[in-house]
């Protein structure tokens, strides 16, 4: 740990339609160690999925572009990877989880199948010794009866399983960094448990770094050592995760999380909202993008960009009203004015 | 609330469907959704119900409006049954219970204006007779679930995920209901418009003394809303508590299992994790015992073979359906 093994400076990401320019993401910037878990949260739209199918640059080809910025991986510029390149660096060095499992695998092959062909397009073996190595794959994942599901179809599996078996799939490879884009919103609660801890056990036993992306704070608290918080495309707030709970700074942070129902809160009291809607990612870029819903801003918030700040050591912020002299306080009281 | 009155009563019901045998010409199997299912729900309560998919939380708020014909057991709506009614009373039956739907996109007809949509209710049940009088109770609506004027002659596309669920909670409203069936209404949304959601619901129960079944697999969200919580496993009912004891004082496994899997509040919690093995089973063909015999860490002999009843335990309203309990 300690090591960077990623760095993502200043990415942007656009997708030129039919109807204009949508700055998916729009200057972004984060880097992971080796062996650390990192969290991206935002809503929908907020360009989390964007950003890091950026990383293994799997974009539309016609309408998505990756406008400027650098992405390094372990010591390679991923910007100007060659085509043949970029395929054994898909996979075999990053790889990727997607968030619906039953979709990610293909219905008319068996599992074994499958797992035979992933194996063969990253290692130098014979079918018989990939077919060993898929299914010890599957019984460190811990599915019953591993020989028996690489002879089954996707559709014999049941969604936690499904996602086993791309966990596995995953691992084949020992890729340095896993992209896990909402690994567990498509399953229950009970198994989504299950399948963060196989993620965390596989981080211990393998010391992959992970980036998950996830639209749930409680997944975040539970699996990340930093954070990152996107809105429209922007990166809000960048920090450790503890420091994110304790001392979030942005408005929109503030309001994520008030706006989550609590157990142990009382049911009597109204929940917090952020009024209003995220903005239209063609427009953006010439102010604060929160500042429509913001109820903090003044005219500097809807007159320019905020640049991203460090305010306390390794707590980036892009609030104009957030600086080192003046701060503003959650729950509405304006101090030092 | 001293007294409460009942207002829907479910009595012993049962729902199965029937399904194709997996070989060509192999007799049907049976899928047993639903099964034996007793049920007070109180005038004026919001009662939560949650369960993992396949439980058949959605199949009971389907039966409790009538889309699914029961196969056992009775719905008693103030008394009346509300299966097997003439055509002319069951429009009545309608217009007492109303249901919103999870999906906001595939809810609403696309080629229907918003105030198509809205409207539609009471135009079938004849409430409000001519053009400028349902044109104004169309905008009275849309006021009360936040949206306005300029929003009425809008298609369905041109709304948002949120703006979308408040036009089906206005088109549920719009011909008073006593009750509503709200099935997943907020999975689907985002945080920040989830709250906005919540929070309307919430206003309109007070305004309306609506009863809501709120049908959720998100549990802070139905702890948050609801003031007694179903819990359903496997096509039955396993703990029905009070709002605040199913975080206080969970008394089946099941909820305690579920409880434990929940993600954390706080990056510091340390949370103990009650792992329960394998999934859920199938709920083809008949099987004896309690359902989650095979993955209870505390499975005794007799729930292999027997089928625990819901019990009265512990504080008023607490009923669980466990042997470990049954002892005492």
């Amino acid at each position: 740990m300690g090591e960077v093994l990623l760095t993502v400076n200043d990415l942007k990401t656009y997708f030129y339609t039919v109807s204009g320019v949508s700055k998916a993401v729009d200057g972004v910037s984060f880097h992971i160690n080796r062996g650390e878990i990192m969290g991206i949260v935002g809503e929908s739209g907020s360009g989390k999925s964007v950003a890091s199918s950026s990383i293994i640059r799997l974009l539309p080809a016609r309408t998505g572009k990756i406008v400027s910025g650098s992405i390094d991986f372990d010591g390679t510029d991923v910007l100007k990877l060659g085509k043949r390149e970029l395929l054994s660096f898909r996979g075999r060095d990053v790889s990727m989880i997607f968030q619906n499992p039953m979709t990610s695998l293909s219905p008319v092959f068996k599992v074994g199948h499958q797992m035979v062909e992933m194996i063969c397009a990253h290692h130098k073996v014979s079918r018989q010794e990939a077919y060993r190595m898929g299914e010890e794959a599957l019984r460190k994942v811990g599915i019953p009866d591993a020989g028996r599901r690489m002879d089954s179809y996707p559709y014999e599996l049941s969604g936690g399983m499904c996602q086993r078996v791309i966990i596995a799939m995953s691992l084949c490879s020992n890729p340095k960094l896993i992209i896990a884009d909402e690994p567990t919103t498509a399953l229950d609660v009970t198994v989504q448990a299950q399948v963060l801890e196989l993620l965390k056990d596989m981080r211990e036993k393998n010391g992959m770094a992970i980036l998950l992306i996830t639209h749930n704070l409680g997944v975040v608290w539970q699996m990340c050592d930093s954070v990152m918080v996107m809105y429209a495309g922007k990166t809000v707030e960048y920090t450790t995760c503890k420091e994110l709970h304790h001392n979030p700074l942005h408005p929109y942070t503030w309001g994520l999380l008030d706006s989550m129902p609590k157990l142990s809160s009382n049911s009597g009291e109204e929940l917090a909202t952020i009024q209003g809607t995220p903005p239209d990612l063609r427009l953006t870029g010439t102010c604060c993008n929160f500042s429509n819903r913001c109820p903090y801003a003044e005219d500097l918030c809807r007159n320019q960009v905020p640049d991203l700040k460090e305010l306390e050591p390794g707590h980036f912020v892009a609030c104009h009203r957030q600086g080192v002299e003046s701060r503003l306080f959650r729950g509405g009281v304006k101090q030092h004015e | 609330m001293s007294e409460k009155r009942v207002i829907l009563q479910v009595k012993g019901l049962s729902k199965d469907f029937q399904i194709k045998g997996k070989k060509l010409g192999s007799k049907k199997a049976v899928l047993h959704a639903l099964q034996e299912i007793d049920l007070d729900i109180h005038e004026g309560e919001v009662l939560g119900v949650i369960g993992e998919s396949g439980c058949g939380k959605s199949t009971l708020g389907r039966c409790l409006v009538g889309l699914h014909k029961p196969t056992e057991g009775e719905i008693l709506f103030e008394g009346k049954s509300i299966l097997g009614v003439r055509a002319k009373d069951k429009l009545e039956m309608c217009r007492n219970i109303q249901m919103i739907f999870q999906d906001p996109y595939s809810s609403l007809d696309p080629r229907h204006t918003a105030a198509d949509s809205v409207s539609e209710p009471m135009v079938v049940h004849k409430t409000v007779k001519g053009r400028a009088a349902m044109e104004q109770r169309v905008l009275e609506l849309l006021k009360q679930v936040g949206l306005d004027v300029q929003h009425m002659n809008r298609y369905p596309h041109e709304f948002s995920g949120g703006q979308r669920q408040r036009l089906n909670v206005a088109r549920a409203i719009s011909i008073n209901p006593r009750m509503i069936i709200c099935d997943e209404p907020v999975s689907a949304l985002d945080v920040s418009i989830q709250a906005q959601v919540i929070n309307l619901l919430k206003k309109l129960q007070k305004e309306y003394n609506l009863t809501y079944v709120f049908i959720s697999h998100d549990l802070s969200v139905v702890k948050y809303v609801s003031d007694r919580i179903v819990i359903m496993y496997l096509g039955r009912i396993v703990e029905i508590c009070n709002g605040g004891d199913i975080y206080k004082n969970p008394l089946h496994p099941y909820t305690q299992a579920l409880l434990s899997a929940i993600p954390p509040e706080c990056p510091d919690e340390e949370k103990e994790r009650i792992v329960l093995q394998g999934e859920v089973p199938s709920p083809i063909g008949e099987r004896k015992g309690c359902p989650l015999a095979g993955r209870c860490p505390q499975c005794m002999e007799r729930c292999k073979n027997e089928m625990p009843r819901l019990k009265q335990q512990g504080e008023e309203g607490h009923q669980v359906a466990c042997f470990l309990y049954e002892k005492k």
